[in-house]
Order: structure tokens, then C-alpha cells, then sequence
């Protein structure tokens, strides 16, 4: 910029002289000008060598079936980005199309009608019809925003859920059995490595379009029409239109990614399609930050890998524990405190443990040294029969929780020992025999816990509604 | 010659309230005309007819011989009307570059698939969009140059927010320019700029403007022409001096009584 001539109203200089500031040498700013150097697309081409790299490294099928999950939970969370990040609609219908998908291919290429078209056309097909069908449902809502527009979506995902799980045409709740594998070209696919990659393909295709549609006069007219939609008609963008447009690819990247998981499952249900995969889809996109794609991308990541780690006991209690020890670090303050609690809450286990095992020695287990953990195993009370207790317990460490927050300054501090042990005990005699649920109730403490350390997600820029 | 704009007869009640009554403006092609009046006179519902928020409920508006009743918002920008608005509303979470490339779609060809493929008709489009936004942000010199293109519209200043507002309302290439109170809120050194930045942008820009404006010294310093408005109605019109003392226009403002002591 150049120097201004004598005192200019209204401009602050400081700010004014940001880039000259900017162009400062050294190794502080050696990170960031190597950030900004590599671009957004070579970010993106690094991420698909090592994705490309991670199924041929693999060769345990759990690992690639997590990674094909991955992928199309991805692919899956853009389209639903560009909904609801971009254009700015609540969408709570997204898994119909999805399903719809899905169905398609189950139609079009398996025993059940005799019918086996090509893989491609199929996709083709699905990705084409979904976005028809998206703009057929949206028109009836075009001038809908908001919580209105939410019901409308929600409403159409039931009734898609319902026809599906009660038509002949789609075997009812018994699904549609045996579908085709996909192939292209002559190519079968049949192992779950080869679907990966196909999972792959489809997820780079899926980000390539929608970055160029993002990139384009499309794209700001959907930002600017989640900003203001007012402001944008009145300047001459066709809100109506854009959303239908909005709709529309969303569906059509549901359906395309519904034929490939088809294809993998081999065997599809009304209930792959119903609430509880539009709830994860919502946690992928908010969590990695609504309209950011390499946020979304990495909710994904977040989300299924995670599931899938806290799946296992063992991974769960590591998460467990370690995010209780991280927690302690990062809020309880003075730092003193930390030895206190810490320590009161182990000195405090051994007792209650020694006189648990003494007094009621046939309720508990005894202190095993072939068990799980020895020293674990000496600490918290482990009962033979869990189910009550453990219930009653989780119903008593919410409330602890709850009173624990009316307390003040040191006596909260030191009502943390105690309760940081009954969660323990309810953890070894409750969670960890429950993985599946306990699986969501980690995740979503993790995903309220982000929301109040960080509103706008992992990688999602706060929006900024009035300055 | 047929007015670029012309209002003949317009009337609208919100419910029993007349919000405008059978109200006739014009205004010639390379004019700017200043729409004055107290709050709630009626003036920015005005606006609000002429750019599609409302149609009239009787009477006739007409852009360059070309009736817009009925014609849905968005297309009468494509026709040729911008606006600015009284309470800011700009993109805020998009960047100020893009604010006002945002602008320019109501005059841009490029499909969707033509984007997807980046087509070189898309690609020379999208240049040219990005002139557009150079040029229109350079109208602003260093208000809204430099570093502060790519900054998100948020952590403008307030006066910067309605430059911005106004270079937006260009970027959609209109004949007729609908300036809402643009010098609401700014120090008198700014105010003076904005008086001549709207010079400007009838002698550089070519726009014809219509402008509500509650500053008597922009209104003088801008004006060909003053319209008055109270409840709806016109009250006065003609040169600024003729109107700022006419003797219902001092009502308007200042009430009865201060009107008869005046004269």
C-alpha cells in the first residue's frame, strides 16, 4: 500500500499497514507462508495420495471396510453441506435420497426384478433421478426457510421410511436381498478393498464438482442467499430457484453414494436409512463446521473412526479415562488442585473398594490379578451382577453431575472426588458392557463439549450475524 | 422521452394504515432526485415498491416505458434497478470481493455445468466478473482497497459498510440506483464524501439516482430535484430551495405550530 498523505478520517492506519506487517520474514512466518503456498486443491491431492496409499498399505478388511465408511459418510456429509452449509436450509429429509439411491440400484440390479443394467447407468440413474426427486419435493417448499422448511424435510423422510418399510414392491421391513456386485466395464468388484477405491473415486468426483460449483457465480449466490436471502433477491439472485438447486445436488450426490453402499452391503433395509443416519450426517457437519469442506471431511473422519474406536472396550476406556485427564488439565484451576483431586479420587477408590470387598464380599468381585487390569481391579468396586447397580448408579452420577454445578470455589472442587469416582464405577459396571450405546453417549458429551469450546466446529469459520 | 422511471397513481395500505397514497414520481434518465420526509413518511416503502418487496395496489410503475408490476424481484434488477438499504444488509460472512461479485449474477450467463466444467465461456465470464468487482471497488479508492477485499464484510467500519452497499448496488450494472439514507451514521468529513461519491456516480458511473436522504446538506448539495413526502403522500416537489421552505414540507418536520411561527 502506499504511505498516505496526511491524516485520513475513518482509516485506521495500523490496520491500514496489516500487509506491510505481513510481509515480515523469518521462521514465525515460515509456517504460514508455506500454508498459504500449498492451495486448497494440492491439499486435497495429498489427502487422495494418502488415502490411495492407505488401501493398498492394509490389508485387514476391517480397517478398509472403516475406511469405504469413511469415504462415503464423507461424501454423504458434502452433499449435505452444500444444503445446509452453503445454501443455509435445514434439510431433515436428507436420507430419503440416500435410500432412494440405494433402493435403485436394489431395483435395477438384483434377482428380484430380473433386471442387472450397468453399474454406471445405475449410478448414473440414481445421481440424475435423486435430483429430479429433489427438486419435485422442494417445490411444494420453495418459499420455506427455516423451521418450517425442517418440518416439511422431515416429514418426507418419514414417509419415504414408512413406504419402503411397507410397500411389497420393496419386500417391506425384509429389505431387498442379494444385489449384484458392482461392475464397470466387464471389471467385478467383489472385494471390500476394491470397493474402497471405488468409495474413493466417488468422493473425489463428489468434492471436484461441488469445489467448482462452490467456486462460481452458483456458489456465492447460495452464500449469499444463507446471509440474506432478502438482500439477495432484491439483487437480482432467484431465491427460489437457487434453492431448488441447492436441493437438488444434495440429493443427487445421496443417491450416487446410496448405489455404492447398495452394492457393498449386498443386502439393504428400510432401517439403513432411517433417523440415526441423518443424526450423524447433522454431528459430521456440524462438528467439522457447516460450509466448510475440509471440515466436513474431517467430521467424517472424526465421527466414523470414532465410533469405531469406542466399539472396543478396551479403546473406550483408554478414551475414557484420558479424556477425564485431559479435562482435569485444561479447566481445574489453580493447578494445585489437580494433585488434589487426582489423588483424593485414588486414595478415595482404594478405601471405598477395600471396605466394598470386605463388607459385601459376595456382591463384588474380588481383587482379581487375572482380571482386565490388576491395579484396576483394586480400585473400583466391580459388582458380580452390574445391571442394577450400574443403573442406578448412572442415574445418581447425573444428578451428582447436575448438583455439582450449584456448588461454588473449593467445595465444588472437592465434591469432584467423589463424583469422579462414581463415574468410574459407573463406567466399569454400566458403559464399558454396553458399547454400542455407550459409544453415542461419549460422542455426544465430546460433540456438546465442542460446541461450547468451539460454536462455529473444527475447521467452520464463526458466522458473525450483527456487529 | 419516456422517464427512465415513472410512478403514476401508486397506492398501498398495510391493513388500515395507507402506507403511500396515490402517489405519481418521475424521474429523467441522468437525474437524481432526492425522496425527503419525516420517519415513517413512507419513503423507504417507496423503494420497497419499486424494487418488488410490495406491489402497488393501484396505479402503475413504469422503468423506462416498461410497466414492473408484477414482475418478480429479482428480474427487475436484471432490468436495471439497484438498491442500498436504510439498515444495511450486506453478506456479512462473505468476503467484501465477494459481496460485490455476488452482485453481478443477475448479468451473468454461465449454467451450472457449464461451472462444473469450467467451460472457457465460464472462465472468461468469471474474468470478467472479477474486472467488474476491481473496477467498482476502485470507484472507492482506498475505502475498500488492498487488504481489505478479502476481509469479510463483518469487520468493515460502518461507513465502509455502506461504500460496500453501494458498490454492491452498482456491480449489478443498473440504469436506476436506489440510494436508502446513504450518509445515515457518518461523521460530517464522511458525509461530505458521500455527497461527492454520488456526484460521481452519475457524471462517472452513468447512473441515474434516486435517493432518500435525511442530511439537508447532502439533499442540497446533490439534488436536481426534492420530493417531500408525509403519510404517503406527496407534498411538495421541485428544487431544493423551494421545497425546503415550503411552508407544509416545515409542517411535515416541525409540526403546526413551529410552522406558523416561522412565518
Amino acid at each position: 500500500m502506499t504511505e498516505p498523505t496526511g491524516p485520513r478520517i475513518g482509516a485506521d492506519e495500523w490496520v491500514a499497514r496489516q500487509e506491510e506487517r505481513l510481509k515480515d520474514s523469518g521462521l514465525s512466518r515460515f509456517g504460514e507462508r508455506l500454508g498459504k503456498r500449498i492451495t486448497p486443491p494440492m491439499r486435497f491431492g495429498l489427502l487422495v495420495v494418502g488415502l490411495a496409499i492407505f488401501g493398498i498399505a492394509t490389508s485387514d478388511q476391517y480397517y478398509q471396510r472403516v475406511g469405504f465408511n469413511t469415504l462415503y459418510y464423507a461424501a454423504l456429509a458434502l452433499g449435505l453441506n452444500v444444503v445446509v452449509g452453503w445454501a443455509g436450509l435445514l434439510d431433515l429429509g436428507y436420507v430419503a435420497f440416500f435410500g432412494l439411491g440405494a433402493y435403485a440400484y436394489a431395483f435395477l440390479d438384483s434377482p428380484q426384478y430380473g433386471l442387472h443394467w450397468p453399474t454406471l447407468a445405475t449410478m448414473a440413474l440414481a445421481c440424475l433421478g435423486c435430483a429430479v426427486v429433489g427438486v419435485l419435493v422442494s417445490l411444494p417448499s420453495r418459499r420455506l426457510f427455516g423451521d418450517y422448511l425442517a418440518i416439511i424435510t422431515l416429514f418426507f423422510g418419514q414417509i419415504f421410511y414408512n413406504l419402503v418399510g411397507n410397500l411389497n414392491a420393496t419386500n417391506g421391513p425384509n429389505g431387498l436381498t442379494n444385489l449384484d456386485p458392482l461392475g464397470f466395464f466387464g471389471l467385478h468388484i467383489n472385494t471390500v478393498r476394491q470397493y474402497y477405491y471405488v468409495a474413493l473415486v466417488v468422493f473425489v468426483g463428489v468434492v471436484v464438482v461441488l469445489w467448482l460449483v462452490n467456486q462460481s457465480r452458483t456458489g456465492r449466490a447460495w452464500r449469499s442467499m444463507r446471509e440474506d436471502s432478502m438482500a439477495a433477491q432484491l439483487l437480482g439472485m432467484p431465491v427460489n430457484w437457487l434453492k431448488l438447486l441447492a436441493f437438488a445436488f444434495g440429493a443427487g450426490v445421496a443417491g450416487l453414494t446410496g448405489t455404492v453402499f447398495a452394492a457393498l452391503e449386498v443386502n439393504i433395509f428400510p432401517s439403513n436409512f432411517y433417523l440415526d443416519v441423518l443424526i450423524t450426517l447433522y454431528a459430521i457437519v456440524i462438528l467439522g463446521g457447516a460450509g466448510s469442506m475440509a471440515g466436513v471431511m474431517l467430521g467424517a473422519f472424526t465421527i466414523i473412526v470414532g465410533l469405531e474406536l469406542l466399539s472396543t472396550p478396551d479403546n473406550a476406556r483408554l478414551l475414557f479415562y484420558g479424556g477425564i485427564a485431559l479435562g482435569l488439565v485444561l479447566w481445574l484451576r489453580p493447578l494445585r488442585w489437580i494433585p488434589i483431586v487426582v489423588g483424593g479420587t485414588i486414595a478415595l477408590g482404594f478405601v471405598v473398594n477395600a471396605i466394598a470387598t470386605a463388607v459385601w464380599a459376595s456382591g463384588t468381585k474380588p481383587t482379581s490379578f487375572g482380571g482386565q487390569s490388576q491395579t484396576m481391579s483394586s480400585w473400583v468396586v466391580e459388582l458380580t451382577d452390574p445391571t442394577k447397580a450400574g443403573a442406578y448408579g448412572y442415574a445418581i452420577l447425573i444428578g451428582a453431575v447436575l448438583g455439582m454445578t450449584l456448588l461454588k470455589g473449593w467445595m465444588r472442587k472437592v465434591a469432584l472426588i467423589p463424583v469422579l469416582y462414581l463415574a468410574a464405577f459407573v463406567w466399569e459396571n454400566e458403559l464399558v458392557l454396553n458399547p454400542s450405546v455407550t459409544a453415542l453417549i461419549i460422542l455426544g458429551a465430546l460433540l456438546v463439549a465442542l460446541m461450547i469450546v468451539r460454536p462455529a466446529g473444527l475447521l467452520g469459520k464463526a458466522r458473525v450475524e450483527i456487529v | 422521452m419516456t422517464p427512465l422511471l415513472e410512478l403514476t397513481g401508486v397506492s398501498l395500505h398495510f391493513g388500515g394504515l395507507r402506507a403511500i397514497g396515490d402517489l405519481d414520481l418521475c424521474v429523467e434518465e441522468g437525474e437524481i432526485v432526492s425522496l425527503i420526509g419525516p420517519n415513517g413518511a413512507g419513503k423507504t416503502t417507496v423503494f420497497n415498491l419499486i424494487t418488488g418487496v410490495y406491489d402497488p395496489e393501484a396505479g402503475d410503475i413504469r422503468l423506462a416505458g416498461r410497466s414492473l408490476v408484477g414482475v418478480p424481484a429479482h428480474k427487475r434488477t436484471r432490468l436495471g434497478v439497484a438498491r442500498t438499504f436504510q439498515t444495511l444488509r450486506l453478506f456479512l460472512n462473505m468476503s467484501v470481493e465477494e459481496n460485490v461479485m455476488a452482485a453481478t449474477f443477475c448479468h451473468t450467463r454461465a449454467r451450472v455445468w457449464q461451472s462444473v466444467l469450467r467451460t472457457p465461456f465460464q472462465r472468461r465470464e468469471e474474468r470478467e466478473v472479477q474486472t467488474l468487482a476491481d473496477q467498482k471497488l476502485a470507484f472507492f479508492g482506498d475505502r475498500l482497497a488492498g487488504y481489505r477485499r478479502g476481509q469479510p464484510a463483518y469487520s468493515l467500519s460502518y461507513a465502509n459498510r455502506r461504500r460496500l452497499e453501494i458498490a454492491r448496488a452498482t456491480a449489478a450494472n443498473p440504469r436506476l440506483l436506489l440510494l436508502d439514507e446513504p450518509a445515515a451514521g457518518m461523521n460530517p468529513v464522511e458525509t461530505h464524501e458521500i455527497t461527492e461519491l454520488i456526484g460521481r456516480l452519475r457524471t462517472e458511473g452513468g447512473y441515474t439516482i434516486l435517493v432518500i436522504e435525511h442530511d439537508m446538506h447532502v439533499v442540497e448539495g446533490i439534488s436536481d430535484r426534492v420530493v417531500a413526502l408525509d403519510h404517503g403522500v406527496k407534498i411538495a416537489e421541485g428544487s431544493f430551495e423551494s421545497v425546503a421552505t415550503n411552508p407544509r414540507v416545515v409542517e411535515a418536520y416541525l409540526g403546526l405550530r413551529a410552522a406558523e411561527e416561522e412565518a
